[in-house]
This record gives C-alpha cells, sequence and structure tokens, in this order.
C-alpha cells in the first residue's frame, strides 16, 4: 500500500484538525516540522467533520481546511462530511 | 518528429553563424579539472591561428588553477565531439576543421586536478 | 478563525452542479470549434466533458470567501513584520539571498502561470476545468503579488531586489525558469496542462515550495514563510486539478496514453532541471538546514511521485524514464549548482560564499558518497585562494545546454568526474545538451527549440548591452557593459557575500537592535 499524506500549517486552526485526524485515522503518524505538521497514512486517510465540530464546539464547514492546507497527496473525494485521501493502487 | 501546431511552425535558428559578427562559436573544455564548472563558450574568427588560442586565451579563462601552468601541451589529447582529434596549432580554426559550434576538450595527463579529486 | 457556516440549502454535490455546469450553455450561432478552436491540434481526443468533475467541489462563490480570509491572515502578518524589522529575525544575512533568488526566479513564474492557466481555462470546451483554471489563474495572480508585497520589505534594506521584473528577462541564471515557463505556455492547452498543472504542481512544487518555506520558517523569516504557506494552500487544489485533468484525459481515450506520457516525461524532466536551484538553496544557502536536496527528493519524490505512479499504472502510464538518471544525479546536483555560482559571483545579483566548516560537516555527513571525495576539495581550495585575496570569479563565458539553458555544468551519469555532452545536427547546424533527456527533448520539436535565447550566445551577438552602446569603442569593457544592461550593480549587488553591503548592514542594525547605541 502507498503512503497518502495531507501538510497543514502549525497554528491554533488546525490544532483540533489534527488532533481529529489522528482520532480518526490510528494508522496515522503525525510529522512536526518547522511551522508544519505533515500526516502520513498507509492507503487512506479521512477527515470527518463530525469530529472536527466535536472539538471546536462550533460547525464548520470541511472546506475551511482549504485556509490552513499547505500539500497532499492521493486522489481526493470530499462531501459535505468527509474528505477522503486515497491511492488505488 | 514535429512541433504540434495550428498552423506553419518555421522559425529563424537564434544562433545562426551570420549573426556573431564575423565570428563563430567554439566551445573548450578541460577534462578533470571541474573547478571550471562547464565549458567555455568563445567566438573567434575561423582565421584565428589554433596557437594563439592556446596560448593567447586558454590562460586568461583556466590559468586561475595551479595545474594549468604545468601543461605539457607537446602530451595533452585533443578531442572533438567526444572523438579523439589531432590539431595542427599553425593552422587556423577553419584549416583544422572548426565549423561554427563546434566542441573540443583536451585531457592534460598526469594532471587530476585540486589533490587529484577532478576539480 | 471568524467564519459563518451558511445554512445550506443545496449539499456540496449539488451546488457543484448547479454552479459549474448548470452556469454553462450550448452554442446556438456559432460553432464550437470556432469558439474553441486550440482544442483538438494537439490530438487529444476528448468525447464527453462533463466527464470532468473537481473532487474539491469547489465554486466560485466559496472560494472568494476562503480566499479572502487568506488574505486578510496573510496581510496581517506582512504588516507586522514590517513594522518590527522582523528582517532583523533572519539566522543571518546570507539567508536574504535565497529570498532574492524566489523573487527574481520564481515570482515572474506565477505571473505567467496566471496567464497561462487564463487562457487553458477560455481553450477548453467543459466548464468543470474551465472554472477549475479560472480559480487557479486567479491563485497565480495573488501568488505574484503577496510575494512582490511581501519580498518589498526586503527591497528597502538589501541590495539585489531592486529591478527583479527587468532581471528576469535578461540576467543569465534566470533564462533558466524563465524559458521553462515560455516553453509551457507557448505549448498548446492540454501540454500546458500536463506540464504545470500535472508534473510541476502535481509532481514537482512540493519540492519548491515546502522545503523553502520551512526553511524561511528555521531560518526566522516570518514573512517569507506567511506568504509561502498562504500560496502553497491553494496548491493542495492546483494538484488536484493537475492530477485529474491527467486521469479525466486519460480515461477519455485510449489514444491520449502515448502523448500524455511523452509529456510527462518531458515535463518532468525540464521541472527537475529548474529545481537544480532549489537545490543549492536547501543545501548552501539557508544557514539552518531543514533537510538535505536529496532527502527531499527522496521523500517528495521517490515516495509520493512512487505512490502517484504506482496509482497511475492502471491507465498504462509509467514512471518517467529520467527518475533513473535523476537518482544518480541526487548526490551532485546542489553542489555542481552552487560551484557554478560560485564560479559566476560577478555576474550574479546575489552573493555566493564558501559554506562553513561545520556546514561542510553537515555536507558530509548528508552525501557521505560525494561530498568530501569531490566536492570539499574545491570548495577548500577556494576558501584558501579567498583568505589570499584571490577569491576565484571565473570571467569566461560558458557553454549551455540548448534545451534547458543551464550551464553544461552537469557530469556523466554514474560519473561525477566527466562533463555529460550531448549534441545533435540538424539543418546544417550542431546544437548541445546537457542531458540524455534534454536531448531528446529537442529531437522531438527541433523547430522550437532552434529559437532558444540562449544568454551567453545572445551577449556574443550584442544584443546584451545598454542602449547606444559602441562595442567597438577604445576600452570597451563587456562584462561591465552587461552588468549595466542586467541592471545589476557590480559591488553591491554581486562578488562575495564576504565584504558586502548587505553582510555590513545587517551587522550593524542587528547590533543596534539587540544593544543600546
Ligand atoms: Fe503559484
Ligand atoms: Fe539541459
Amino acid at each position: 500500500m502507498s503512503t497518502v499524506f495531507i501538510a497543514l500549517q502549525a497554528n491554533e486552526d488546525t490544532r483540533p484538525i489534527i488532533e481529529a485526524i489522528a482520532a480518526d485515522n490510528p494508522q496515522a503518524r503525525i510529522n512536526e516540522a518547522p511551522a508544519m505538521v505533515k500526516i502520513d497514512a498507509e492507503g487512506r486517510l479521512t477527515v470527518r467533520r463530525a469530529s472536527i465540530e466535536d472539538r471546536i464546539g462550533r460547525g464548520f464547514d470541511l472546506q475551511e481546511l482549504h485556509i490552513n492546507l499547505i500539500s497532499l497527496s492521493g486522489n481526493i473525494d470530499e462531501t459535505d462530511d468527509e474528505l477522503t485521501l486515497s491511492w488505488h493502487a | 518528429m514535429a512541433v504540434a501546431a495550428i498552423g506553419k511552425y518555421e522559425f529563424e535558428p537564434a544562433d545562426a553563424l551570420e549573426k556573431f559578427h564575423g565570428a563563430q562559436l567554439l566551445y573548450i573544455g578541460w577534462e578533470d579539472h571541474l573547478l571550471f564548472c562547464a565549458p567555455f563558450a568563445f567566438p573567434f574568427p575561423p582565421t584565428m591561428p589554433f596557437r594563439a588560442v592556446v596560448e593567447e586565451v586558454l590562460p586568461g579563462s583556466f590559468g586561475y588553477h595551479p595545474d594549468f601552468a604545468r601543461i605539457d601541451w607537446a602530451q595533452a589529447e585533443w578531442f572533438k565531439s567526444g572523438q579523439p582529434w589531432r590539431p595542427d596549432f599553425d593552422k587556423s580554426l577553419a584549416e583544422n576543421g572548426l565549423r561554427h559550434k563546434d566542441v573540443i576538450r583536451f585531457r592534460t595527463p598526469g594532471l587530476r586536478g585540486i589533490a587529484g579529486s577532478c576539480s | 478563525m471568524d467564519m459563518q457556516v451558511a445554512k445550506k440549502k443545496l449539499g456540496l454535490k449539488e451546488k457543484y452542479q448547479v454552479m459549474t455546469r448548470g452556469l454553462d450553455w450550448e452554442p446556438s450561432y456559432q460553432k464550437k470549434e470556432d469558439i474553441y478552436p486550440y482544442a483538438s491540434y494537439e490530438g487529444i481526443k476528448i468525447h464527453d466533458w462533463d466527464k470532468w468533475e473537481d473532487p474539491f467541489r469547489l465554486t466560485m462563490d466559496a472560494y472568494w470567501k476562503y480566499q479572502a480570509e487568506k488574505e486578510r491572515k496573510l496581510y496581517a502578518i506582512i504588516d507586522a513584520y514590517a513594522q518590527n524589522n522582523g528582517h532583523l529575525n533572519v539566522t543571518d544575512a546570507r539567508y536574504i539571498n535565497t529570498v532574492k533568488l524566489f523573487l527574481t526566479g520564481v515570482s515572474p513564474l506565477e505571473y505567467m502561470a496566471h496567464r497561462g492557466f487564463a487562457h487553458a481555462g477560455r481553450a477548453f470546451p467543459g466548464a468543470g476545468p474551465r472554472v477549475a483554471c479560472l480559480m487557479q489563474s486567479l491563485d497565480e495572480i495573488r501568488h505574484a503579488q503577496t510575494q512582490i508585497h511581501a519580498l518589498s520589505n526586503f527591497n528597502k534594506h538589501y541590495n539585489g531586489l531592486h529591478d527583479f521584473r527587468h532581471m528576469h528577462d535578461r540576467v543569465w541564471y534566470l533564462s533558466v525558469p524563465k524559458s521553462f515557463f515560455d516553453d509551457a505556455v507557448t505549448a498548446g492547452p492540454f501540454e500546458f496542462m500536463v506540464a504545470i498543472g500535472f508534473s510541476f504542481e502535481y509532481v514537482l512544487t512540493n519540492l519548491l515550495f515546502v522545503p523553502f518555506v520551512s526553511g524561511a520558517a528555521y531560518n526566522g523569516d516570518m514573512g517569507t514563510m506567511t506568504f509561502g504557506f498562504s500560496a502553497q494552500s491553494d496548491e493542495a487544489r492546483h494538484m488536484t486539478l493537475g492530477l485529474e485533468v491527467i486521469k479525466f484525459i486519460l480515461e477519455q481515450d485510449p489514444d491520449n496514453l502515448p502523448i500524455v506520457q511523452r509529456w510527462i516525461d518531458k515535463w518532468t524532466w525540464r521541472g527537475y532541471r529548474v529545481l537544480t536551484l532549489v537545490a543549492m538553496m536547501m543545501d548552501y544557502m539557508l544557514p539552518k538546514r531543514t533537510m538535505s536536496w536529496k532527502e527531499a527528493w527522496e521523500v517528495y519524490f521517490e515516495e509520493n511521485g512512487g505512490a502517484l505512479f504506482k496509482d497511475l499504472a492502471r491507465y498504462g502510464i509509467t514512471m518517467p524514464r529520467c527518475a533513473e538518471t535523476i537518482a544518480l544525479e541526487k548526490d551532485h546536483l546542489s553542489h555542481q549548482a552552487w560551484g557554478t555560482f560560485y564560479n559566476y559571483g560577478a555576474a550574479a545579483a546575489f552573493h555566493t560564499w564558501v559554506p562553513e566548516k561545520e556546514e561542510m560537516d553537515w555536507l558530509a555527513a548528508k552525501y557521505p558518497q560525494s561530498f568530501d571525495k569531490y566536492y570539499r576539495p574545491r570548495l577548500e581550495f577556494w576558501r584558501e585562494q579567498a583568505a589570499k585575496g584571490n577569491r576565484f570569479y571565473n570571467k569566461t563565458l560558458p557553454m549551455l545546454c540548448q534545451t534547458c539553458q543551464i550551464p553544461m555544468l552537469f557530469t556523466e551519469p554514474g560519473d561525477p568526474t566527466k562533463i555529460c555532452y550531448r549534441e545533435v545536427d540538424y539543418q546544417g547546424s550542431k546544437y548541445h545538451f546537457c542531458s540524455d533527456h534534454c536531448k531528446e527533448i529537442f529531437e522531438h520539436e527541433p523547430e522550437k527549440y532552434v529559437q532558444s535565447w540562449l544568454p551567453v550566445h545572445q551577449i556574443y551577438q550584442g544584443s546584451c548591452f545598454p542602449e547606444g552602446t559602441d562595442p567597438s569603442a577604445e576600452g570597451f569593457d563587456p562584462l561591465a557593459a552587461v552588468l549595466q544592461y542586467y541592471h545589476l550593480e557590480f559591488g553591491r549587488d554581486n562578488l562575495d557575500f564576504e565584504g558586502s553591503e548587505d553582510q555590513k548592514n545587517f551587522d550593524l542594525w542587528r547590533g543596534q537592535a539587540t544593544k543600546n547605541g
């Protein structure tokens, strides 16, 4: 299985997002670099709106991710509830 | 193959001989001396004697290297487009068969750059 | 962040349908071929444009909202950085040379990307890719503008940044990024998308932005870090566009595969050659290093790019062949590139230097196969000579590669002691190349690359002197005239960092900032 990743700026907006990703994707590895966090996962990674909302205590639109997104890899599928990164091979 | 284009696609080459005011380009590299990061490009008149290139031009370009003063030009091996080649020092570039944008290099046996590192 | 989540009337998928394809229409009194005249000449066959969908499903209304938020955050930080003399917090003034290289070499490409995506978007008959290209075109002009704004703060204090746009079109090493992008925008819309959208954005952009921006953060440059991350936040969308376009083209018709594969091979190599500048920046120009070029290549190309090409194998796409050559170059690239700028330090609009001893030890640890054997002796010799007042400035112009326009500094794959020479005879003239890959690119489209504006040849043709210069005048100094043509001020913008005005000013100002006068 190939690795997918998502990289986010390290700031107060992204702290709960990173926590949510870590909780929802037990296979994910969190790598901290200067001013950014890169999250690698084998094959697949899911960002769930509900998990983020639980942590921030307000409604969250997954497209808000764009503000702090640095990079990613994998095929993307986004709905109102989830953003998924995956490789087919 | 050809460029995919919406019409006729033909343009002048940017570096035709006529554009160099009577000079032709010659590229010269010194093997095993990569302190000089790349071969040099020179505009020379085709009538210039090869000896003038070696004795009057190369010292200014390669002379910074401590190996340069140790070169025995009689031992130097020359290559043109990568193939062994013998220049006649007393003939001109044109008489030596050098055309616009030819590339020549020389190897100086026994000289292998700073501390033998090919620098 | 203060953002209200609007009560949704439509789900993301429905909204995307309505706001992209829903805004498109079928022409009734003009022929489709006349409206989209560039859609077929490259040989790419598309049967159903509606099969293309943006997986982020971003629509223009949401786009404006999030981009505005990014801009507000960015300019607040840039202002704070300027007000607090943030430039004095960088590790040391050598760092600022990376910023000079970026502004002169990369920011003008952002503007060209803006133009390129506007053109590609206009040329595509499908509403989905058209909207995505429109967004990317707007992103790219934002990148150009925010970079210029952020870096103008450095221009108030340091040399070499005063005329970046003028320099971009003229200075010898800037012809490398410039000609790369000119090559892409003069291709058709599909090739442009594969060149920039896929090969550059998806395969290579992480190597440009992530190490550069992380490096800025690590070296105390908050302004650059912020514009970099702000630009990079758009990049995820660009990468996605690039990948989706490739998948879409390949799914549309089996005849598209060989064309797309050739473009991927070509543009991965073209992009990689431009990244030579990034390699030396990472290994030599950042006073505090984040990771080596080789490590970055392994993470972002070999690992992530490897996963990407494995995924694309189901369409018949293979890893570009140049990857093998690149693997052989990764121990050498940054050292050979920095050596070149050290050679021509009198003709560059930034400063160069020999790394300190601890920096050489870091390089030796990161490059155990190559640094001590091939590059340390060269650098130490230069340092000894400079200490004796004999700093090396190469004054003879180098031979350039006809395709990538880089001096012929690269060595034979597998033999770092021999320059790699390749040549082709075309219509009675010789053309020279740095590599098999640059040669193949030429051979495929010689009519295009015979037009290369090679700075060295242009200097010899007399095209690079200020207007009114008489090269036959008594005492004419060609190097001085070329630097004037570049708007590069001798003794201020160029030469070694040691003894430069930048170095003196930075020390003075930092002293004033940290001590009582
Ligand atoms: Fe950009
Ligand atoms: Fe090349």
